[in-house]
């Protein structure tokens, strides 16, 4: 097995924990990280299929590796909203959650 | 050259080590360094991966800068109460979101056993971009970006103007046009205030340099850039320099700069060589050089507000 295809299955197996983490934690910030562990998780499969697309004198194919340099520069960008959007609603709340109720209930009480 | 092999399956076990551990932690803080760490050794797989303008990006902005919004994030979040503890799923849940989560990463690297042979390629149109339009541009990624694909280079630009407005719009109405948050400490930091002056010059030195050797080795706007925004967030950190506020005419100019550059030279690519984003040749090269130097003041002036997050009222200190 060359390096590369360990590479994309170390991918493969990123999507897989990211989508387990997405789904499972009630924590929204928990859940941005699983977010991400499955972006970086597609960004290496990329990095396979560049590896494989060796012509033309490179040693990779140049257009999927400069998608990725913007998808992790965008990935980035939607992260941040995601960080201001997720304090926001915790100071709003009074408390850590996307539970939709918090809102209703008084700050300081707990869902029962 | 026996010991390679070895080294990637290490690395391998390491990151997916490392992922499994950012799932499961229990603690949020826990979870959120060793997503810095994460970063930092994907950077080496990408290097295995024959792609070192990747690696820099990613250890810059994929580990660094993210691991700033997000230690930042934590620690703000662990102030506040979390939610209650039987919000967390039962068992049962877990185990068939398991199941469910395997057979997508399964079917994912069946996928990946059996891509086609043999294997498709751009890279003989990146080839001719770099050599053709591109003019004399030694590195291919850079050629990809700014000459190939510039439309999406110069959308991926407007994309991280879009974020900071994002980010500034959750802000309250009170604060509004005041400086963000989270780099106002009452009081600097002594072995803070050493480490911005020891680091910055050096720092921020390297990250030019970066920029400038883009066009023929591996870096460019996007790492140079990041690491500029590092230097300057450093800084603020330590402040040794205050954050702007968010309504400050030259922090706008500077988030524009970039984009509106590309895009004037887009369209004067209409007129002057025939077709949108194509560059006359023989002032190709210059002309992504100035293109560039104004993405690099767009990046660096982009991600620290970013990471600041949105304006904040003075009496919330």
């Amino acid at each position: 097995m060359t390096p590369s295809v360990l590479a994309g299955l170390v991918g493969a197996a990123l999507v897989g924990l990211g989508l387990y983490g997405l789904i499972i934690h009630p924590h929204p910030l928990r859940k941005l990280l699983a977010f991400n562990l499955i972006g970086s998780g597609v960004f290496l499969v990329f990095g396979l299929v560049a590896r494989r697309g060796a012509a033309a004198g490179f040693a990779f194919d140049p257009v999927p590796q400069a998608m990725v340099i913007t998808g992790i520069v965008v990935a980035f960008a939607a992260s941040a909203v995601a960080v201001a959007l997720i304090l926001r609603l915790a100071v709003e709340a009074g408390r850590v959650t996307l539970d939709p109720e918090a809102w209703s209930r008084p700050k300081g009480e707990d869902a029962k | 050259m026996s010991l390679l092999p070895y080294l990637d399956v290490g690395l391998a076990l390491l990151i997916v080590g490392v992922a499994v551990w950012i799932i499961a932690a229990r603690d949020l803080f826990a979870s959120v360094v060793s997503y810095v760490a994460y970063g930092l050794l994907l950077a080496f797989v990408w290097i295995r991966l024959y792609a070192p303008d990747v690696a820099l990006t990613e250890a810059a902005v994929g580990g660094g800068v993210t691991g700033v919004l997000l230690i930042t994030a934590g620690k703000r979040l662990g102030a506040l109460k979390s939610i209650a503890p039987e919000a967390q799923p039962g068992l049962a849940f877990k185990l068939l979101i398991g199941v469910l989560a395997a057979l997508v990463a399964g079917a994912l690297g069946a996928v990946i056993m059996m891509l086609p042979d043999p294997p498709p390629s751009l890279a003989p149109e990146a080839a001719a971009a770099a050599a053709g339009a591109g003019a004399g541009l030694g590195n291919p990624i850079t050629a990809v970006l700014i000459s190939y694909r510039s439309f999406d280079t110069m959308l991926e630009k407007i994309v991280l103007i879009l974020a900071v407005v994002g980010v500034w719009s959750v802000g309250t109405d009170k604060a509004w046009g005041d400086t963000p948050a989270p780099f106002r400490r009452p009081k600097p930091y002594a072995p803070m205030v050493f480490l911005a002056q020891m680091l910055a010059p050096i720092g921020a030195l390297i990250g030019i340099h970066i920029f400038w050797v883009g066009a023929n080795a591996p870096g460019g706007a996007f790492q140079g850039g990041a690491l500029l925004a590092a230097m300057w967030m450093v800084t603020m950190m330590a402040r040794l320099v205050e954050p702007p506020r968010v309504d400050a005419q030259w922090l706008r100019l500077a988030l524009v700069a970039g984009p509106a550059v590309f895009l004037i030279a887009g369209l004067a690519g209409e007129v002057v060589a025939g077709s949108f984003f194509a560059y006359p040749p023989g002032l190709a090269k210059p002309i992504i050089l100035v293109i560039e130097a104004f993405m690099l003041v767009s990046i660096t002036a982009a991600l620290p507000m970013l990471v600041a997050g949105p304006p904040s009222e003075r009496s919330e200190q």
